[in-house]
Parts: C-alpha cells; sequence; structure tokens
C-alpha cells in the first residue's frame, strides 16, 4: 500500500494553484479558495454521514440499553460488554457459539482461499491460446452474487435432490451425505462453496502481481540453473510477497465477515452451529432491537480483525527482514 | 514433451473450467424444466420436455413480485453508479490537483477506512437511515454505499497518473477549474470511470444482507433480498427458484461479457494498492 500512496501524495504536493502560470510540475487552472471544497463537499457529506460517524456512533450506542422501540436509552457504560463476556448473561451462550462458527469457516477457508487461486494464477501466466477465456471462466462465479451462489448450492447439496449426491449415487459412492445439515458436512459445503465463487478474485489479484516480477530475474535463475521449483521458491514467491500480504489480509477479513453463505446454505445448521458473527450482530441489533448490545459485539468483533490484520502486517514484516 | 506438456495443460484447464462453469449451467437447465423433471434420480441433464413453468410462477406471482424486485435492482444499481461516479470523480479530483487546508487529513481518513469492513458499521448506520426516515425506501439502498472509499482512492490514483500536460493548453485558454474537470480530466479518465461504474453496478446489484435488513415491505425490495423470500415460498421447487437465481444472473453476466476487461482491470488494480 505504502508504495503507491506515497508516489501519489508526493504527485499531489505540487505547488498551490498561482492562478495559471507556467511552472515546472506543469501548470493548474485558478480558482477561488473555497473551490476545493465545493469539489469534495458531495463526496464528504457521504463520508462523513455513513463512513465516520458511524464509527463513533457505534461505540455511542454501545454504551447504552439501546432498544430501537424505546424511546429511553439508558447510559450503562460497559454493560453491555461485560455481557458478552459473563457466562451467565442470556447472550453469552449465542455470542462465543457465533464466534467459533466464524473462527472454524476463517481458519479452514482462508488457507485454501490463498494458496488455491495462486495455483490458478501460475497456470494462466504465460500466454497461450484460450488464455482469456479461462480466465473469464475462473472469475465467472465470483460476478454473482451470494443470494444466487446460496440459492444455486443449497440446490445443488440437497441432500435428496441435489445434484452433487446424486453424480456421487451414478459414481457408486455414498448418496446420501447431508452436505448442509449436519457438521463436518456443513462446514464442508460452506467453505467449498466459499472457494468455488471467490478464489477467480483472488486469482486476478496473483495474475497482476505475477506480471510485475521482471523476466529477468526468471532468467538469471535459469541461467544459474534453477529448476521450475526452486524458481517459484526463490523468484516467484518473494517477488508476490506485497501481494500476499494484500491477498491474505483482505481474504481474513472477508472469510471472517461471512453471512449470505451460512443464512443461505445452511441456515445456521445443525441447530446453530454455523450462526456466524455477522449473523449474530444483524439478528440481535436489526431483529431482536437490541442495538446497544449488537453494537458491543461490532466493536470487539472489529477490534478483534485489527489485532489480526496488524500480527500479521507484523510478521509479513518481520519475515521480510 | 513439450507437446505432452501442452495437452495436459489444456486437459487441467478444461477440467477446472467445467468445475467452475457447470454450477451455472445447471442453474439454467434447471429453471427450464417442470418440476417433475427437476426432481428425476439419476439427473437428466437436458429439459425434457422444455417448460416455461418456472419463469410463468415467477411472472405472475403476487406474493413474490419478483419482475417489482427486478425494476427496483435495476433502479438502485443504477443511480447508487451516478452517485458514486458524480461524488467520487469530484472528491479525487480535489484530491489530485488542488492544494487545500485539511487535504492531508481527509485523505489519511478516506484511506483509513478502506480495510474498514462495512459489516462493522451496519448497526449504526441503520440508526441513522431510521433517524433521516429512509428505511424501507429506495434511497436506503442508493446512498449510504456510495460512502465506500474505494471509488475516491481508485480515481485520485488515476488522476495523478494523467500528465498534467494534457490540461495545460485549457488553462492558458483561461478555463476554471471545473471546465478543466469536465473538458479535459473527464475524458481522458472514461477507462477509470467506467471500471468503476462496472464494480459499483455489481456490488450493488449484489448486496444482500444490507437490503434483507433494511427493506420490509415486499413490493419494496432489490431482487437479492426478495430471493430469499422465493426460497422460503418453494422450499424444494427448484425451477421457480433457479428461474429467479437466473433473473438475477442474467444482468451481471452480460455486464460481465461487455465488461470484462474493465472488471478484471479494476480487480487487478485493487490489489496493486496492497
Amino acid at each position: 500500500m505504502a508504495d503507491v500512496i506515497e508516489v501519489g501524495a508526493a504527485r499531489g504536493d505540487a505547488p498551490p494553484p498561482a492562478g495559471g502560470t507556467r511552472r515546472p510540475g506543469g501548470v493548474t487552472a485558478r480558482g477561488h479558495r473555497a473551490t476545493p471544497y465545493l469539489f469534495l463537499a458531495p463526496y464528504l457529506v457521504l463520508f462523513l454521514v455513513f463512513g465516520l460517524l458511524p464509527i463513533l456512533f457505534g461505540v455511542w450506542i454501545s454504551l447504552h440499553q439501546w432498544d430501537l422501540q424505546l424511546p429511553n436509552r439508558p447510559f450503562i457504560g460497559l454493560d453491555n460488554y461485560r455481557d458478552l463476556f459473563s457466562s451467565d448473561s442470556a447472550i453469552y451462550g449465542d455470542w462465543w457459539s457465533s464466534l467459533r462458527a466464524t473462527a472454524i469457516f476463517t481458519m479452514l477457508s482462508v488457507p485454501l482461499l490463498v494458496v488455491v487461486p495462486l495455483g490458478l494464477a501460475l497456470l494462466l501466466n504465460r500466454s497461450f491460446p484460450g488464455r482469456t477465456f479461462f480466465r473469464a471462466a475462473f472469475f465467472a462465479p465470483y460476478v454473482l452474487g451470494v443470494a444466487v451462489i446460496g440459492l444455486l448450492w443449497r440446490f445443488l447439496l440437497d441432500a435428496n435432490l441435489g445434484l452433487v449426491n446424486r453424480l456421487l449415487g451414478v459414481l457408486g459412492l455414498p448418496s446420501d451425505t447431508p452436505w448442509v445439515t449436519d457438521v463436518p458436512w456443513a462446514w464442508v459445503s460452506l467453505v467449498g462453496v466459499t472457494v468455488w465463487w471467490t478464489c477467480g478474485f483472488n486469482a486476478v489479484i496473483y495474475l497482476a502481481g505475477l506480471q510485475d516480477i521482471p523476466a529477468e530475474l526468471y532468467e538469471a535463475a535459469r541461467v544459474d540453473g534453477a529448476n521450475g521449483w526452486d524458481r517459484f521458491r526463490h523468484v516467484t514467491l518473494p517477488g508476490l510477497r506485497p501481494v500476499l500480504l494484500f491477498v491474505l489480509t483482505t481474504t481474513i477479513l472477508a472469510s471472517a465477515n461471512v453471512f449470505g453463505q451460512s443464512f443461505l446454505i445452511t441456515q445456521g445448521a445443525p441447530g446453530e452451529q454455523t450462526r456466524t458473527v455477522v449473523w449474530r450482530i444483524v439478528d440481535e441489533g436489526l431483529r431482536d432491537y437490541d442495538a446497544g448490545r449488537a453494537a458491543a459485539m461490532s466493536v470487539l468483533f472489529a477490534l478483534m480483525l485489527a489485532v489480526v490484520s496488524v500480527l500479521n502486517f507484523r510478521l509479513f514484516r518481520y519475515r521480510e527482514d | 514433451m513439450t507437446r505432452l506438456r501442452g495437452v495436459l495443460r489444456y486437459a487441467v484447464l478444461l477440467l477446472i473450467t467445467a468445475v467452475f462453469v457447470t454450477p451455472l449451467a445447471w442453474m439454467a437447465l434447471t429453471s427450464v424444466k417442470t418440476y417433475a423433471d427437476a426432481q428425476q434420480d439419476p439427473p437428466s441433464w437436458l429439459p425434457n420436455p422444455f417448460s416455461t413453468y418456472g419463469y410463468d410462477q415467477i411472472i405472475n406471482n403476487t406474493a413474490n413480485p419478483v419482475l417489482r424486485w427486478f425494476v427496483n435492482s435495476m433502479l438502485a444499481a443504477s443511480l447508487h453508479t451516478l452517485l458514486v461516479l458524480a461524488t467520487a470523480s469530484m472528491a479525487a479530483y480535489a484530491l489530485a490537483r488542488m492544494r487545500f487546508r485539511g487535504r492531508a487529513l481527509s485523505f489519511a481518513l478516506i484511506v483509513g477506512t478502506l480495510f474498514l469492513p462495512p459489516t462493522s458499521l451496519i448497526i449504526p448506520n441503520f440508526v441513522i437511515a431510521d433517524r433521516l426516515g429512509w428505511l424501507d425506501t429506495l434511497t436506503v439502498v442508493v446512498v449510504p454505499g456510495a460512502a465506500s472509499a474505494f471509488g475516491v482512492f481508485f480515481l485520485r490514483q488515476f488522476f495523478l497518473s494523467i500528465p498534467r500536460e494534457l490540461e495545460e493548453a485549457a488553462v492558458l485558454d483561461g478555463a476554471n477549474h471545473w471546465q478543466v474537470f469536465t473538458r479535459v480530466l473527464l475524458p481522458l479518465s472514461k477507462p477509470a470511470l467506467a471500471t468503476l461504474a462496472v464494480l459499483s453496478f455489481l456490488t450493488n446489484w449484489n448486496d444482500f444482507l444490507w437490503p434483507v435488513y433494511v427493506l420490509f415491505s415486499p413490493e419494496r425490495l432489490t431482487l437479492p433480498a426478495g430471493l430469499g423470500l422465493l426460497q422460503g415460498a418453494y422450499v424444494t421447487d427448484y425451477p421457480v427458484i433457479m428461474a429467479g437465481a437466473v433473473l438475477a444472473s442474467v444482468p451481471v453476466l452480460i455486464l460481465f461479457v461487455a465488461a470484462q476487461r474493465h472488471i478484471i482491470q479494476g480487480v487487478s488494480r485493487s490489489g496493486l494498492k496492497g
């Protein structure tokens, strides 16, 4: 991230608009002092109301007993947070069970979503006839929304009517696997569908990164007698490090915020074992109207993700030295 | 040896392609089957007979007005895209081409929210939308999402990559900022604007969580939110459910085929920011 932003900032810091005069950095149109703010204003209003204010407002709500249906919202300090940590509160079991579900999904899906797309990208990283077609085919599921892929895979994984079990039956394999109603199958389904749905996205990002690795490095390695595996380890992987870090970080965030897949495919089953954190938060806040408690969960969860992201950067930076 | 490897490569690629494409084909095929045909075991690949049953069900449907949802989604995604293009391009111009107090701060704040998952703001944003009286309206699925930092960041980077010399002639002719922006910079930025437009449309069209919770009346829903209802109403009547899924897929698949280059480039660039 740093590189692009710094380069950008340096260029943006060109001298102030001096009334359309010529200077080394080029010329800039003349304008009133208020002009920049007028250009910025429409977006800034949106950003302040729906991007920045909610961060602070969320913390504020979490400090209140904030029932969406009641007019009085008494300040209760950290009670909402305390409830999430005390085993005798009504929410404790549901909250930790949703964290467990999210953790399981994230730990199973992230490694696959980091490795599988890298394999796809390596397969596509040289020019050959049909390359654009294959790239498009791998990416296609990603342009569909989670509602579509959720309904589709609920159907494909239906234990009785679904294509998956029926094809297994045709092949003479067990054809009664409860893909969406029992564990561990439900996890296999949620992770599998998510990999199928989004791995084209990560593959495209890897491809862009692979194309930035200078061909001379591969040539030099070849001259030094490095085989394919050596070149992958000593040229490809180091060259991809920033991209890997980006993919890892965004994939962890995306997986930790999983909602639609479990909402539509497993519908939380069995019991509520696949009910995720985001689902628990919106149900608590927007279905059961306890916005205070839901906001406390959001804040706590955002902090957990921030810690994971920071650790992530630390780990990779350290290994870079 | 190299020839064998070539053949092997295509075999592997075709196999992987089948994994990605078969489920989508199955969705389309099932949508034109009869209820009985969709239940066959072992499954029949091709519809026999070809049937418009699924589509008839969702077209003549007052409890689940699927066509209305389609229109709502079209309107929402189009208006959202226009809003993003207008606001993000103006803000990006200010950040890329002007110097003013608070520029560094505003840019830092905007970039700071790039990695913030939108789901973490959903509770406060719901309360804010409620106070504005926007719940269960078209506005609530058009406006709040346009606060995303991606568009501004993406266009700012693109504007910075355009040499200022290209604006010189206009400035020497006495053009003001608005004229430079609309007559020089925007026409030069068509590829970036197209990319942002396509990505914004896709994001809004596919959005699921937010519309499910902020829209209540059946006739106000967007298509993805409505599909959840359809699943509940038709349970295992899969031709009907798949017909709904096809209706939600066709516009984005057309957009993908037509603007593949823009989508792929946009995604590639989003990686380069990392």
